[in-house]
């Protein structure tokens, strides 16, 4: 029994005890210019609420993990579907595709920001000068793009393991019986794949719920604060030493993962059932 | 069937397109960017330095950004938090999935919501603070204990279970201690799920900014903060050059672990996700 006990401690001091604050402290002025802390109900809900921050907040957050998903998986499988074949070609592409998962995120968010800047290199490749990272409509779009191109290595191994798992007698008994390789595909082969799916897009959506690094590398949350998302706005406030703001969004953020996450896990596990 | 051929035979020059385009752009302009004088790297784009001023542009991050104080801050948090959370993982994910007790199903349930469940790391701050641990090596190596502890024992359960407890068995009647056993006979088993976890954690704390902003920021330095108070600083706006150079130097540690065991690491990512 004693062998369980220091994962437990730690879990316990460095875990699940921040969590409970959490919920003690998202409730109180906790702030850097007072001694006192002091309850005062739901005042900083209805305060983020009331000037907008907490809804933006949310829905930027849950648009940038949703884009993040989509972009990362459907990086991730072409690769793999287009790489799957194992000669020397695709072996080495293989390892040029895993050169971003292992760079710092920060760095991949100064790459391309140099790389999108108006009079940046894409530009000039491009010979127009648009604003990449200066839209508040499309540039979410632009960075959950950068954070796909990140991770999607990542997927595109995932997706790799689970083909070779599939085993080549199903896909020889589906050209006996006169499936096209195209149909083979989709009928029989990507449906043996829902667990890299749900790997895969579970780890995508909580990986950019948590994000940080990325948005905070290529735009700071700008323009206009429309890719703060919720990590980014935890960071500003509490370097302003709002602290109780910060940890009612970062309550905020735990409540959102746990209702979005858990969901999700649900919906794709069952279709791996029905399989 | 002949367009399939057609397909297949152009199927490396795609692969290599994609990899110039997608992976070769970003990291040639790191490159040569890096290499530039200050005034030729104030709008980085993609052409060639007019003189190669890398080593001079490395030298110089090397002493102004105090990179061996980073790297060695790197070394004294990742190290103790690697080992410590893999040990006290895996001794308690061994005694999860040997005794399968109601309180452990339990127990593991708690462990593993880790892994879905954001950190509070706002008020993380806050009980390291009541503990006297704020700003120290020792808070921040728990701290990431406490967040990566549920990935591991997840994939070392998953991975216990599937190995037949004979051997244990055997050692115990033989007379030895539970913690000879889990040493000289479960440890040594556990290997290809430990080197799996390994390079997770690895990638993930090595690279993080977020947490450490948070608990050592200003007390500790270590490379990402580094690179990101660098970049972030007015001193060092606009001067992509150094920026760059820093990228360079902070990610070849893992570029070279990664080249020299590219297989394994490959192998022991894939075989971990899907099961």
């Amino acid at each position: 029994m004693w062998f369980m006990a220091p994962a437990f401690a730690i879990l316990l001091v460095f875990f699940f005890l921040p969590t409970v604050f959490n919920f003690v402290y998202a409730f109180t002025d906790w702030s850097g210019f007072k001694s006192s802390i002091n309850p005062v109900g739901l005042e900083n809900f209805t305060d983020l609420a009331s000037n907008g921050t907490l809804f933006r907040s949310l829905r930027v957050t849950v648009v940038y993990a949703v884009l993040v998903a989509i972009f990362q998986n459907l990086f991730g499988f072409g690769l793999a579907v287009l790489l799957e074949r194992d000669t020397l070609v695709n072996r080495v592409a293989r390892v040029f595709f895993l050169i971003p998962v292992l760079m710092s995120a920060l760095a991949v968010g100064y790459i391309f920001q140099a790389l999108l800047k108006p009079t940046g290199g894409l530009n000039r490749l491009l010979g127009i000068d648009y604003a990449w990272l200066g839209d508040t409509t499309w540039t979410i779009v632009v960075v959950a793009l950068i954070h796909a191109w990140k991770w999607m290595g990542l997927s595109m191994l995932i997706y790799l393991a689970g083909l070779k798992t599939i085993s080549e007698d199903i896909v020889e008994a589906a050209h006996i019986d006169g499936a096209s390789r195209w149909r083979t595909f989709w009928a029989v082969r990507f449906p043996l794949l829902a667990p890299a799916i749900t790997f895969n897009v579970a780890t995508a959506l909580l990986g950019s719920m948590n994000g940080f690094d990325v948005a905070q590398a290529t735009t700071g949350g700008g323009p206009a604060r429309t890719t703060e998302i919720l990590n980014i706005f935890i960071y500003r406030t509490f370097g302003q030493g709002l602290f109780a703001q910060a940890t009612t969004m970062s309550l905020v953020l735990f409540l959102l993962v746990a209702l979005m996450a858990f969901p999700v896990i649900y919906v794709l596990r069952k279709r791996e059932e029905v399989l | 069937m002949r367009d399939t051929s057609f397909l297949r035979r152009s199927q490396p020059v795609v692969a290599l397109v994609l990899v110039v385009v997608s992976i070769g752009i970003p990291l040639w302009l790191v490159l040569v960017t890096a290499a530039k004088s200050q005034g030729e790297a104030l709008n980085p784009d993609l052409s060639l330095p007019s003189e190669w001023h890398l080593l001079e542009n490395l030298g110089q991050v090397w002493t102004q950004g105090e990179v061996l104080w980073a790297s060695l801050g790197s070394l004294l948090v990742v190290v103790p938090s690697v080992v410590g959370v893999l040990l006290f993982g895996s001794m308690a994910a061994w005694i999860l999935a040997r005794r399968a007790t109601r309180l452990n199903a339990v127990l593991y349930a708690l462990a593993i919501s880790g892994i879905v469940l954001p950190p509070a790391v706002v008020t993380v701050v806050l009980l390291l603070r009541q503990l006297g641990l704020a700003g120290t090596a020792v808070g921040m190596i728990g701290v990431y204990m406490g967040i990566y502890m549920s990935t591991v024992i997840f994939f070392v359960t998953g991975f216990v279970r599937t190995i037949p407890d004979s051997l244990e068995e055997a050692a115990q009647l033989d007379g030895a201690s539970p913690l000879k056993v889990f040493w000289l006979v479960v440890l040594p088993l556990l290997r290809p799920v430990l080197a799996t976890a390994t390079i997770l954690v690895c990638l993930y704390v090595w690279n993080d900014v977020f947490y450490a902003f948070f608990v050592i920021g200003g007390r500790l330095d270590t490379l990402p903060l580094n690179l990101f108070r660098v970049a972030s600083a007015g001193l060092y706006l606009n001067n992509w050059h150094l920026i760059f150079a820093y990228v360079i130097l902070m990610s070849l540690p893992l570029v070279v672990v990664f080249a020299v065991a590219q297989r394994k690491i490959i192998s022991g990512i894939t075989s971990g996700a899907v099961k």
